[in-house]
């Protein structure tokens, strides 16, 4: 057990026959908190309970975590003496908004095994922290989840957001019904539909997530500790189209087949991927550049590393055939499939009609880099042309694709797919995934796990313009460590390291910090050799 | 219009005698203030006393059916300063703000009406913001109390004694000619409960008559030689008559047995959580009976002599449960003991921290280590000797998990382009001196903004850049909300920087209403307003006194255009300071607004266009560059089911309003074409419907062609 939890005072002695029931709430401001602390208060009021109820809502209400506390006990002549605020280890029941406030509410102690039940909506709302990492910053939930549900006496935990919108309402609904149906309350089912029915606004909806809500923590033992299942990733897709090229398809995937089952997934999602990217010709470019890492990886003794390089590459080669260009965008901007995308995702109703309109912001470069490789480079070469280039087309872009004009504009840029291979982008990527590639290889035979880490730096390189532009100076000054990092043993952990602080910040302060430490340690050639030795 | 309506709730004000009222604690005060046929009310808006003048505002027909003034004051000062017109009238009035920032700024005008004293009772009701969810910097009102001589009450937090203590602090204020400070701190503001009601009562004397006679006495004003005799008056009449009526009625309260070993003195605002400590540790039941003397000060200033000495008589060692320092109250106690001959020992900030929100843990812990050293024979075993120690069990693996959730931006916020905007600048031309000041706009000091780096104070933020606006390499950059702009900003922000010649830049951030506090109308706003008078625009009260350079923007989600007028402020040739008038309606607000209209307008079949931003999942790269220059709610991320992608992906959720602010920003700084924005047409127009039909036929058509010409891993042939 490993719960923040700080009672002074040993144990609870409340005198025979009082009992003060103490709640708390966690929410994140604008999640209704305040909606389900008055259905409480309302509940437990027609149900001959005074009831004291108070938070500290202000700024908090902006998206902040906020807390409402509510305490209540059987109604005498007397006025109760009730506190204002929940204290560790003295709260019975728990009810936190959002899987992260659920582990607030342990760390502040609010929940302890002796006592509480803790109701959580198991949902995610991210905290601007975990959005602003350039890599993945979302908290780790599985391992919040594992500690909250064993710090509590009585655990309900399941998705309540879902539960709302799926009725059309907010969460504040779910979490009451949830409450109800935890059987924490000694009030029955109608008291507390009855409060709903008082408040008077957006009933029904609210009535439908609170029985769904109560149903579902009715049924929940804590045994089971009702999660969500974790969904299955679904399998790589299999394509439709016309024959010939299913034919062709096929023998790709029959070239995978005999690939190693660690990384036969991996690369049968690659490629589709670069199919799709390209055409059934690029995926046999792909799979060549597989072959030779294979190759490189079987004399490497990979059966002991599981094929760990190969199945990087498998991954990260596809994610770098797959450039992010102009054309790739116009044709994910012009399928069938976006439309249907679309319109799930907005939900509009029926009779409505719907306009899409998108931001583009093409630069000179872009627009060179659609060019043949040898017309590019002429104007490249030439920083004045280019200059006049992009005064020409780099201006912000508002383009709407459901007009037939630039629906067809953009299906045409999608349409040059067909001349891609001779466009200077092409050549570009194409030499930069040669060179990296070969990087890798090279290194493998001397150190296996830096090769692996090498491939897998291709992670930087991501997003467009000045993103893509800082990506590969961080992905280019990350890799110019590899030669100090291939005589050490844990070369391989150290770039990963080098990645990682790489992924902490945009300006690249932490990696430049990173990168200090890697050169000290590594001081002369001779040094660094000695101690390779010595160890 | 406030952000929250309380046009039901107040229809409780008229409640009769002996009915009884549910609800929270600033309407009981506000029916309390009622009931004592209060004159005028007036204050300024400020957590937690924001929903007191919000009722008030919804009050204003129940007010004026009974003469009574009720003014939005446009500072605490001017809140202060209305408590004149108690000074030669004997009309009660109230005036309400939060303490201890308004307080600030309302000490000149409480510093004179305490000397000259008043004849009608004069009620300053403070909402303290003191502890969790604080904003502000963490004092005590107290200190205002004793430096002015303004009597302190802090009533138990429950509904009938914070009502009791509005009619006791009116009777105690024209008793002793005083002005009074009832102090309501933040929870028992928000407090809901109960008491039994008396009929609203018409002042007998009403503002408008005693305006029709007018009245002066001359010894009241603050002059020399008046003010020397106030000073002199305040020791030698009104003290003791403050003293002699607390007593007489017996204002503070003693629970518990009458005699006994230990005892503890507390601020009335922290009984309930000593009883509840005391509850814990089997010494009191439900109702608060309990084995502890307990001495509950509802009224902390002053306090009273003798009978403090008369609880502390026969007692080894009292407990004195005093929130926040410096220890006011435990030094005043221990000076009087000792003055009296007393030996009691006084126990005060040894057994509880100097410092921080006494919240039930630490209550617990102090009341507890006060118990075993000083009595321990009157705690059961269990608590004598607790099997202790449990030591504390960190939970390291979610303290270093659980994000941290701090307030931020709302949706659809008119502020976040700006700061967007700002960052964009920064990229360009460096770091800049950036002076911020109090309001919504302060968030963005926090992440992603990171921009501003000091406040000092409502309306303050240019002023407090004063010493850069000499000029330098780079020009310093302040910002100011419009609230702030017109509680005190334009004279002692702009004019200041006017006369000072200032070579910064200032902008102002408008968004229709004091937005932090609540959503309460000011000078600027654009709504019509019934009892205000509103529609004065900022930028011509800066061309007024005397600023040249104004620049007016009325899209704020423009951040091309925030951005080059921020870069144009800091580079332009022109003298003197430069001011940005950022304009857009506060969201939250606006969103109140529309939403009601809109679906009655989709309802009665007009055409309604609500717009939408969306993410192709495709397109973006998992780069979160939008997040750093967002952090808009509605925009998060979220991890796709594809091995072969390793970061989340931007998605926006349905809370979107449609602000624009991601395209916009994806557009200003060349982001990444990822954002899509989908305007939602409800009952189009017959054209409309037929165009639309016909480009989804040929656009389809184009896709699916295309589709079957290639292999099809999405279904794009079938779609």
């Amino acid at each position: 057990m490993n719960i923040a939890h700080t009672p002074d005072a040993g144990p609870q002695t409340p005198l025979p026959g009082q009992h003060i029931i103490k709640l708390a709430i966690l929410a994140v401001g604008g999640q209704g908190g305040g909606v389900l602390s008055d259905w409480v208060v309302e509940t437990a009021e027609a149900s001959g309970y005074t009831v004291q109820a108070t938070s500290v809502p202000g700024v908090a209400q902006r998206t902040g975590a906020t807390i409402y506390s509510i305490e209540m006990t059987p109604r005498t002549d007397r006025l109760p003496v009730l506190a204002l605020m929940p204290s560790p280890g003295d709260v019975d029941i728990v009810i936190a908004a959002e899987l992260m406030e659920a582990g607030r509410a342990v760390m502040r102690g609010l929940v302890t095994p002796d006592r509480t039940t803790l109701i959580a909506s198991t949902h995610r709302m991210l905290a601007i922290s975990e959005k602003i990492a350039i890599g993945n910053g979302i908290a780790d939930g599985d391992a919040v989840f594992a500690t909250v549900r064993d710090a509590a006496k009585q655990f309900i935990g399941f998705d309540m957001e879902k539960i709302a919108a799926d009725a059309g309402t907010m969460i504040s609904a779910s979490l009451f019904g949830a409450l109800a149906g935890s059987g924490a309350l000694p009030f029955e089912r109608a008291a507390f539909e009855a409060a709903i029915r008082k408040s008077g606004r957006g009933v029904d909806a609210s009535l439908r997530a609170f029985g769904t809500a109560f149903e579902r923590a009715r049924d929940t033992h804590a045994s089971t500790a009702a999660n969500d299942e974790p969904r299955p990733v679904p399998g790589p897709a299999a394509p439709n189209g016309p024959t010939h090229l299913l034919r062709q398809w096929r023998g790709l995937c029959d070239r995978i087949a005999a690939y190693p089952l660690a990384m036969r997934d991996m690369a049968t999602r690659g490629l589709a991927k670069v199919v799709d990217f390209q055409d059934l010709a690029y995926g046999s470019d792909y799979l060549d550049r597989l072959d030779a890492v294979l190759e490189i990886d079987n004399a490497t003794g990979a059966e002991v590393e599981e094929w760990a390089l190969a199945t990087a590459a498998a991954k990260h080669v596809a994610n770098a055939m797959a450039y992010d260009d102009v054309i790739r965008v116009a044709d994910r901007k012009t399928r069938s499939a976006r439309f249907t995308r679309i319109e799930r995702e907005i939900q509009a109703p029926d009779d409505a009609i719907v306009q899409v309109t998108e931001f583009m912001h093409p630069r000179g470069e872009e627009v060179c880099s659609m060019l043949p490789t040898r017309f590019g480079r002429f104007i490249e070469a030439r920083p004045r042309l280019l200059a006049g280039l992009d005064r020409m087309v780099n201006r912000g872009r508002r383009v709407r694709t459901d007009s037939l004009i630039w629906f067809t504009v953009l299906f045409t840029l999608a349409g040059l797919r067909r001349w891609r291979r001779r466009l200077l982008r092409h050549a570009k990527e194409t030499a930069h995934i040669d060179e990296w590639l070969t990087q890798a290889l090279q290194t493998a035979p001397q150190n296996y796990a830096l090769a692996v880490e090498i491939v897998s730096c291709r992670r930087l390189i991501k997003g467009y313009s000045d993103t893509h532009q800082r990506g590969l100076s961080k992905f280019d000054r990350v890799l110019a460590t590899v030669p100090l990092l291939v005589p050490r043993q844990d070369g391989g952990d150290w770039l990963r390291r080098l990645r990682e602080a790489a992924l902490k910040d945009e300006d690249g302060g932490a990696l430049d910090g990173a990168i200090k430490t890697v050169r000290s340690f590594a001081g002369t050639g001779d040094t660094l050799a000695a101690r390779v030795k010595a160890d | 219009m406030a952000e929250r309506s309380f046009a039901k709730e107040v229809e409780k004000l008229r409640l009769g005698d002996g009915e009884t009222f549910h609800g929270e604690g600033i309407l009981a005060i506000t029916k309390a203030l009622l009931q004592c046929g209060v004159g005028y009310v007036g204050g300024y808006q400020g957590a937690p006393i924001s929903h007191l003048m919000d009722v008030l505002a919804d009050a204003q027909d129940i007010l004026a059916e009974l003469g009574v003034r009720y003014e939005a004051n446009a500072s605490e000062s001017a809140a202060a300063a209305m408590l004149a017109a108690s000074v030669h009238y004997p009309i009660r009035g109230a005036v309400a703000f939060k303490s201890t920032v308004g307080t600030n700024v309302a000490s000149d005008a409480l510093a004179n009406l305490a000397s000259g004293g008043v004849t009608g009772g004069a009620l300053v009701i403070v909402g303290e913001d003191y502890g969790e969810g604080s904003s502000i910097m963490q004092e005590r009102s107290h200190a205002f109390a004793m430096k002015s001589q303004i009597w302190l009450l802090d009533p138990r937090p429950n509904l009938p004694s914070i009502v009791k203590a509005v009619e006791d602090g009116f009777e105690l204020s024209e008793a002793t000619n005083t002005p009074v400070m009832l102090e309501v701190r933040i929870r028992a503001c928000h407090l809901s409960g109960a008491f039994e009601t008396k009929a609203n009562r018409r002042p007998p004397l009403t503002v408008r008559e005693a305006v029709d006679n007018p009245r002066r006495q001359t010894d009241r004003i603050v002059l020399p030689p008046a003010a020397f005799v106030h000073e002199q008056e305040k020791i030698a009449k009104r003290w003791p008559a403050a003293q002699a009526f607390i007593k007489e009625r017996g204002l503070n309260e003693l629970f518990g047995p009458p005699n006994g070993k230990l005892g503890i003195i507390l601020q009335g605002g922290m009984y309930n959580s000593v009883v509840r400590a005391l509850q814990r540790l089997g010494l009191a039941d439900i109702n608060g009976d309990t084995d502890v003397p307990l001495y509950a000060l509802n009224v902390t200033y002053p306090l009273v002599d003798d009978e403090i000495e008369a609880f502390c008589a026969g007692k080894d060692a009292v407990l004195v449960v005093e929130e926040g320092q410096p220890n006011y109250i435990e030094q005043a106690i221990g000076a009087m003991l000792h003055a009296g001959g007393v030996s009691t020992r006084v126990v005060g900030k040894t057994a509880l921290p100097m410092a921080g929100e006494y919240t039930g843990q630490v209550m617990l812990d102090g009341v507890g280590r006060f118990l075993r050293e000083y009595g321990p024979e009157v705690l059961a075993p269990e608590h004598r000797a607790p099997n202790r120690p449990r030591e504390p069990q960190p939970a390291p693996e979610l303290a270093e998990i659980v994000p941290q959730r701090p307030p931020g931006f709302c949706t659809g916020c008119p502020e976040r382009p700006i700061f967007a905007a700002m960052k964009l600048v920064e990229q360009e031309h460096g770091k800049h001196q950036i002076a911020a000041d109090i309001g919504c706009h302060l968030f963005s000091i926090l992440p992603p903004f990171e921009i501003g780096g000091t406040t000092m104070g409502y309306g303050l933020g240019p002023a407090s850049n004063a010493a850069f606006h000499g000029g330098g390499g780079k020009r310093p950059i302040s910002i100011i909300g419009d609230g702030g702009f017109w509680h005190n900003g334009l004279s002692s922000s702009i004019g200041n920087a006017v006369y000072n010649e200032a070579d910064g830049v200032i902008l102002v951030v408008d968004n229709y209403y004091s937005a932090a506090t609540g959503g309460q109308d000011v000078l600027s706003s654009r709504a019509d307003n019934r009892s205000k008078s509103t529609n004065h625009p900022i930028a011509d009260a800066v061309k007024g006194v005397g600023v040249k350079w104004v620049r007016q923007i009325d899209r704020t989600y423009d951040v091309a255009k925030m951005r080059d007028t921020l870069a144009e402020a800091l580079t332009t040739p022109e003298k003197g300071p430069k001011v940005i008038v950022a304009s857009s309606e506060c969201m939250l607000n606006r969103q109140r607004r529309e939403k009601p209209l809109m679906a009655k307008a989709v309802k009665d079949g007009r055409r309604v266009v609500k717009p939408r931003f969306g993410v192709d999942e495709d397109v973006c790269t998992g780069d979160h560059a939008c997040m750093r220059l967002s952090g808009c709610p509605s925009l998060s991320v979220k991890t796709l089911d594809d091995p072969l992608r390793d970061d989340p992906v931007a998605a926006i959720d349905q809370t979107c309003v449609g602000c624009g602010n991601c395209g916009e920003v994806a557009d200003a700084a060349v982001l990444c074409p990822s954002f899509y924005r989908a305007d939602i047409i409800r009952n189009p127009t017959r054209s409309e419907r037929a165009l639309a039909r016909l480009r989804q036929r040929v656009t389809r058509a184009l896709a699916g062609w295309r589709a079957r010409r290639r292999l099809d891993f999405a279904g794009d042939a079938a779609a």
